[in-house]
């Protein structure tokens, strides 16, 4: 499947991709990132030069909220769950960093020190996917148990959705909230109908992928721990999308940006700034020329092999 | 920590505005209109703030409630004018409430100094405030054009505990939807925060900037304060048995111990770890701002006065015998507040029952605007805003 993940469209390149992409016909969007402002969708519509067809997943997840109040319900329950679920893991992961950071700057480099540092990763890494397994499980006992086809405003809208995706000549996926992207994607099953190329930025390019983190080192609290929140739609894999990296994460802190990258490898950590451009197909391949970080916690360009 | 000092006490290696006018010859009324008239009073230089009063007096002096500096502070008239000055050495970022005392013909007076214009207010009435170098009020604390306002309505709850009708204003936050659950925060002299904290415009902006959850927070009033805040097992009956069940029933609040939070200032901060102490299983957050923890280790000249004997012996007994009765505490003290040091004290007291504390120290005293200062931090901590999830 043909990716494109761009950087924040505050000044929009929209229109210069498309074009270049030679697409023809409409294009389905999802802005249920922007949640209540879903709608204010005219710039972007300008961008795809009229041909805009907003599947509205926001506004049928409300709907299904409030016409399928059983199921909305659940749905709360397991936000409660998943919300105590990241609690705890959150806890151990503050315990496991900063048991990598005091290794890091304890004394001499030296084998002993680097295999300290491997270790102390590895079990950071080993939280992390425990923390992924448990997700899953939550969400497969969940569907187990309400599954969103049997729930009949559900599957409306799912036909609805996947109604619209057949005719797109391709999917367009804006930012905002990362967090309601992947449930609304999810829930309407927008993977399964999707047979076009995506075009996506921030939110929406995280909201792809396999394993979405969350990052925020300039937060009024100071620098958070960098998140595993949880499966996006895993059309894009081996990817951990970077929107606004500079603006975000502490780059200049190799220590830091190491560990980031040596947590989430071999998947690619890809700074998405403003002007970025990065073709994929799906499998985590990028171009020569893309940003990255590397193990080292610096900032590299993909060169060819 | 640095010291306020006054003038001769501490190094001076600026000539100030003062001592340059001082050095004038021929000062007459019109060379001192035009120095007030070019300067902001009092007059900040560095680290150095110079207090004016212009009128005639026998003694004036600045009345301040300021811990480390001495007592009220006299200042000195310049020879031939009926200026007066006097030069106090504030750390950078400090605030400085204070008022004039001027003494003429064996009467004193006390007010607000004219010549500065920046008062604080609280329920005792206004002071006048000198923003040392480096504080600027947070942007966060004044109105934001793009701030979605929230909702305050007035509720009305009947109370056995307390024996009366509680009034309550509720805040509900802008977008607030039937469907959403939200976390909540009680929070103690809830009027005085909405009034002196500008609390519903820093919660409206907060939530705005993503810096916090949507949050529903009840502003609660006491009836006789230093009896409901202090360690009062009504007021603990009140807000768990009855005020936050009613409030469950009614709005669509999270309801467990995670999503609930006390907050309170001086007494209003006796009564959230008080009440977290009578109940552990009720709320899993406090936030209290300049307690009012006074304490004794041995006799008990604990210097608080008839008011602070069922706290002295409630903190006393505490200490004794610290227990976990939350999760978590945002914990916060002005430096130049007497309770600085039983605040202090009590940190390691919470650490060590196993809570998990966020401490922050203010160059400010025991004033409302410091702990509207203090909210983004606190606040946010508590309940985190949705800012890791947005990525535009």
């Amino acid at each position: 499947m043909r990716i494109v993940l761009l950087g924040p469209q505050r000044t929009p390149a929209l229109n210069a991709v498309v074009r270049s992409m030679d697409l023809d016909g409409r294009f389905a969007t999802i802005t249920a990132g922007w949640q209540e402002r879903e709608p204010d969708d005219g710039e972007l519509d300008d961008q795809l030069d009229g041909n805009a067809v907003n599947l509205s997943l926001y506004t049928r997840w409300l709907d299904v909220l409030e016409r399928d109040p059983e199921f909305a319900a659940a749905e709360r329950r397991l936000r409660t769950v998943l919300d105590d679920v990241q609690e705890v893991y959150l806890l151990r992961l503050d315990h496991g960093l900063r048991a990598v950071c005091d290794v890091q700057l304890r004394g001499d480099a030296g084998p002993l020190k680097e295999e300290a540092l491997t270790e102390a990763v590895e079990a950071v890494r080993t939280l992390d996917e425990q923390h992924l397994q448990r997700i899953s499980a939550v969400h497969a006992e969940f569907y187990d148990r309400w599954p969103p086809h049997d729930r009949t405003v559900i599957a409306q809208h799912r036909e609805a959705v996947a109604r619209l995706l057949r005719d797109a000549a391709a999917l367009v996926v804006t930012g905002g909230h990362v967090g309601v992207l992947v449930t609304a994607m999810h829930l309407f099953n927008v993977a399964a109908a999707l047979d076009a190329p995506v075009i996506a930025w921030s939110a929406g390019a995280m909201a792809l992928t396999d394993r979405v983190v969350l990052f925020h080192d300039r937060s009024v609290q100071g620098a958070g721990n960098p998140e595993l929140y949880g499966r996006g739609l895993s059309l894009l894999r081996g990817v951990v999308p970077l929107p606004h990296a500079s603006g975000r994460l502490l780059l200049d802190d190799a220590q830091r940006m190491s560990v980031f990258a040596r947590r989430f490898a071999p998947a690619r950590c890809v700074l998405l700034e403003a002007g970025t451009r990065v073709d994929t197909d799906g499998d985590g391949s990028c171009p020569v020329g893309t940003r990255v970080l590397d193990v080292d916690g610096r900032v590299a360009v993909l060169e060819a092999a | 920590m640095t010291s306020l000092t006054m003038r001769g006490q501490a190094a001076v290696s600026h000539k100030l505005a003062i001592d340059r006018l001082r050095e004038r010859r021929n000062l007459d009324r019109a060379a001192v209109d035009r120095f007030l008239g070019r300067h902001e009073i009092p007059i900040v230089e560095g680290s150095r703030c110079t207090f004016l009063h212009r009128g005639e007096a026998d003694e004036v002096r600045l009345l301040h409630r300021t811990v480390g500096l001495p007592g009220d502070l006299p200042f000195a008239r310049i020879d031939g004018t009926d200026l007066w000055f006097v030069v106090v050495e504030l750390p950078e970022g400090s605030r400085f409430e204070y008022q004039l005392e001027v003494a003429i013909d064996g009467r004193r007076d006390r007010f607000n100094d004219p010549l500065n214009s920046r008062l604080a207010h609280s329920p005792m009435g206004s002071t006048s405030v000198c923003y040392a170098r480096g504080y600027q009020t947070p942007e966060w604390t004044q109105p934001h054009p793009e701030s979605r306002p929230g909702e305050l309505i007035d509720l009305v709850v009947p109370s056995r505990a307390l024996r009366r009708d509680t009034n309550v204003s509720l805040y509900l936050p802008a977008r607030f939807r039937r469907s959403a659950r939200y976390p909540l925060l009680v929070v103690h002299d809830g009027d005085d925060f909405l009034h002196y904290a500008s609390m519903r415009t820093v919660l409206d902006n907060l939530i705005h900037r993503l810096d916090l959850a949507e949050t529903i927070v009840a502003f609660v009033n006491p009836g006789d304060r230093l009896v409901e805040y202090a360690n009062s097992a009504a007021h603990g009956r009140y807000l768990t048995t009855e005020l936050v069940p009613s409030l469950e029933e009614g709005f669509p609040l999270v309801g467990s111990r995670a999503a609930r939070c006390l907050m309170g200032s001086s007494f209003g901060a006796v009564a959230a770890l008080s009440t977290a102490n009578r109940y552990p299983d009720f709320c899993a957050s406090l936030i209290l701002l300049s307690g009012s923890f006074v304490f004794t280790d041995i006799g008990n000249d604990h210097g608080g006065g008839p008011a602070f004997e069922p706290v002295v012996r409630f903190v006393n007994r505490y200490r004794a015998a610290p227990r976990r009765v939350v999760d978590r505490i945002f914990s916060s003290c002005g430096i130049y507040e007497p309770l600085i040091i039983p605040n202090r004290s009590m940190l390691h007291t919470f650490e060590g029952a196993g809570m998990l504390v966020r401490y922050v120290e203010a160059r400010d005293g025991h004033s409302w605007e410091n702990w509207r200062d203090r909210l983004q931090e606190g606040l946010s901590w508590i309940y985190p805003g949705p800012q890791k999830y947005y990525y535009e």
